[in-house]
């Protein structure tokens, strides 16, 4: 008995071991609050680097148009104009289509093979990288619309929007091409938030003798819409800081424009454009720009998490 | 006796009808347009593959007929996006394993958390503007500006969101029991994270990682005034602290050169990055599938 007890009473842990225990812990926190230290970081850093446009333009920055490297002056407005509505119109069209696919591929119109192969296709997609995109709407998508281009202009010129002579790349084209690079992250996730639909709210609505289209339209789509909202805000934060397609078919012009059929203007474009070339004052400007385009993005993306967390399913 | 049969007529049998073609009309505009993209892109950049491509520099932009190869900015795009990944997965599997392990769901961890979702929607151009900032303008690294080594800085800002997320859920799924039998039997926390919760959950975390892999080699946006480009040849060690092409960015360079023949290389290099990237994620979601199947825990 006397012998048994000792040789548990050897089996201690070693004190290296314990150390090494405790570093581990300890570099696992650091390396976790990097992510903390990066953010930080970087909204720090382009928030000094802009400090001098700031100071010098403060709010008026926002609302001016004039960008003139050559006088010095700098005003942003025509790329947050751009920004805003390329990424509102580019989610007013992929919205229906989206969540449209994501009803046809989650309800049993065709067989589930065939749902399962356009669900993993349309998620594929969302792996192509924008720059090809971009080199895909110079080559092919630019051509292909010019002529209904030509006649938007000559049967609704009247419109604002449509008021400038279609030439080369323009706003609409980078709005179509933002379309294409939205439609996979709204339709998987609406997908997926109509899949997470217990099965028992659709028997339910079927038992008492509702139609296909009202259990969709009354059980599943509310029961779905948190799921769906945040995925359209989150393409929504895609679409704002999606630079590569956008700034080789928008056609980089700072010339102030409400027709679509107009070159126009992003923050991340201009950013993408000038970034490189710029010097002195402007590259306190293009700071100052990066800033908004990054605030935008983090008010979209934390009421997208609010939103989540706030209206998650609750079944 | 009537309503006991199916009624064409009936506004809500009208109504269903006309929703679903709705629907289907969505699908159809929403996936023929992409099918069509991919296929353009394959068919459109395979035709300009040569084995010349694979060995020769770019010729400058020009009239010249012969537009060279992308040799070093395909070196190019491997060398940024390995950098990236030796900074984002040793931090990000760390972090997660901080995230998943160690902490007892209180404020740090669900402010990190938090931050790891809100990194991953910052705008990619910003982590190209903050690199800039930081590490181009200041000349920090040895007194280089434009390098390999600060576009791959800036990749792995773009990389570290996703390796956290799925080493933190990966090793979430693994379960408790596992653990309480490894440290029942005397063993300290490092060597059961080590040895069985990493392990266990290596599959998934590798599925994710290698997909964030995947993503970051077509990003274009924080290389652009990072790595900016170079037309030469890779040939040692020393050319890190230089500018260095990559594949994405010689396809947006190229695309918006005037000559026919720059063009035709974009393509050739959107043909071979658009199948890498496609190729890893099917292989992944395969393995993945798999994984699924025969998992026994």
């Amino acid at each position: 008995m006397e012998k048994k007890l000792t040789l548990f009473k050897n089996r201690k842990r070693f004190g290296i071991e314990k150390n090494i225990d405790i570093i581990f812990k300890n570099t696992a926190l650091v390396l976790s609050s990097f992510v903390a230290i990066i953010l930080l970081g970087i909204i720090l850093v382009v928030f000094f680097q802009s400090f001098e446009s700031f100071s010098r333009y403060g709010l008026k920055f926002l609302v001016t148009s004039e960008w003139n490297p050559v006088k010095d002056e700098y005003g942003a407005f025509t790329a947050i104009y751009g920004t805003l509505v390329t990424s509102f119109l580019s989610l007013l069209i992929t919205i229906p289509l989206g969540v449209g696919t994501a009803i046809f591929i989650t309800e049993d119109f065709v067989p589930k093979v065939f749902r399962e192969i356009i669900g993993s296709f349309v998620e594929l997609l969302a792996a192509i990288p924008s720059v090809v995109l971009g080199l895909w709407a110079i080559f092919v998508m630019e051509p292909f619309f010019r002529a209904f281009f030509v006649f938007l202009h000559n049967f609704f010129g009247w419109i604002p929007l449509f008021s400038t002579e279609p030439t080369g790349r323009n706003s609409l084209l980078a709005i179509l091409i933002l379309v294409v690079m939205l439609l996979p992250i709204v339709t998987s996730i609406a997908r997926d938030s109509l899949n997470q639909v217990p099965k028992k709210l659709r028997n339910a609505a079927y038992g008492i003798g509702a139609s296909r289209w009202k259990t969709i339209f009354s059980v599943i789509l509310p029961a779905a819409l948190s799921g769906i909202m945040a995925g359209v805000l989150l393409a929504l934060g895609r679409a704002m800081g999606e630079t590569m397609a956008v700034t080789m078919i928008i056609g980089n012009s700072n010339a102030f424009s409400w027709s679509l059929l107009s070159p126009g203007y992003t923050i991340s474009s201009m950013l993408a454009n000038q970034f490189g070339e710029a010097d002195g004052s402007q590259v306190s400007s293009l700071f100052y720009a990066a800033f908004v385009l990054m605030i935008l993005s983090l008010v979209v993306n934390i009421f997208a998490q609010w939103l989540v967390k706030k209206f998650s399913l609750k079944y | 006796m009537n309503s006991l049969y199916y009624q064409k007529r009936l506004s809500r049998n009208i109504g269903d009808k006309f929703f679903t073609s709705l629907s289907v009309i969505c699908a159809l505009v929403a996936i023929l347009p992409l099918i069509f993209l991919v296929t353009y892109i394959l068919i459109k950049g395979g035709s300009q593959i040569t084995p010349e491509l694979f060995t020769l520099e770019p010729n400058p932009p020009g009239d010249d007929l012969d537009a060279g190869g992308i040799n070093p900015a395909l070196i190019g795009t491997l060398i940024i996006t390995s950098i990236a990944s030796i900074i984002a997965i040793p931090v990000g599997v760390g972090g997660g394993i901080y995230l998943a392990e160690y902490s007892k769901g209180g404020a740090f961890s669900r402010f990190i958390r938090f931050g790891v979702n809100v990194l991953a929607g910052v705008p990619s151009i910003i982590a190209g503007v903050f690199i800039y900032a930081l590490i181009v303008s200041t000349k920090i690294l040895f007194g280089s500006m434009y390098s390999g080594l600060a576009g791959g800085m800036a990749l792995s800002i773009l990389m570290l969101p996703t390796v956290i997320k799925t080493t933190d859920e990966g090793l979430k799924l693994v379960p408790n029991e596992l653990r309480y039998a490894s440290l029942g039997i005397g063993a300290s926390m490092y060597t059961t994270i080590l040895k069985v919760t990493l392990p266990s959950a290596f599959r998934s975390i590798a599925t994710g990682v290698v997909l964030g892999i995947a993503r970051a080699a077509g990003e274009t946006a924080p290389l652009i005034f990072t790595a900016l480009f170079s037309y030469y040849y890779i040939t040692g060690f020393g050319d890190l602290f230089y500018e260095m092409g990559s594949l994405a960015v010689l396809i947006y360079n190229f695309a918006l050169e005037p000559y026919d023949a720059q063009n035709k290389l974009a393509w050739a290099a959107s043909f071979i990055l658009v199948l890498s990237i496609l190729s890893v994620n099917i292989f992944s979601r395969i393995l993945a599938a798999f994984t699924e199947k025969t998992k026994r825990v």
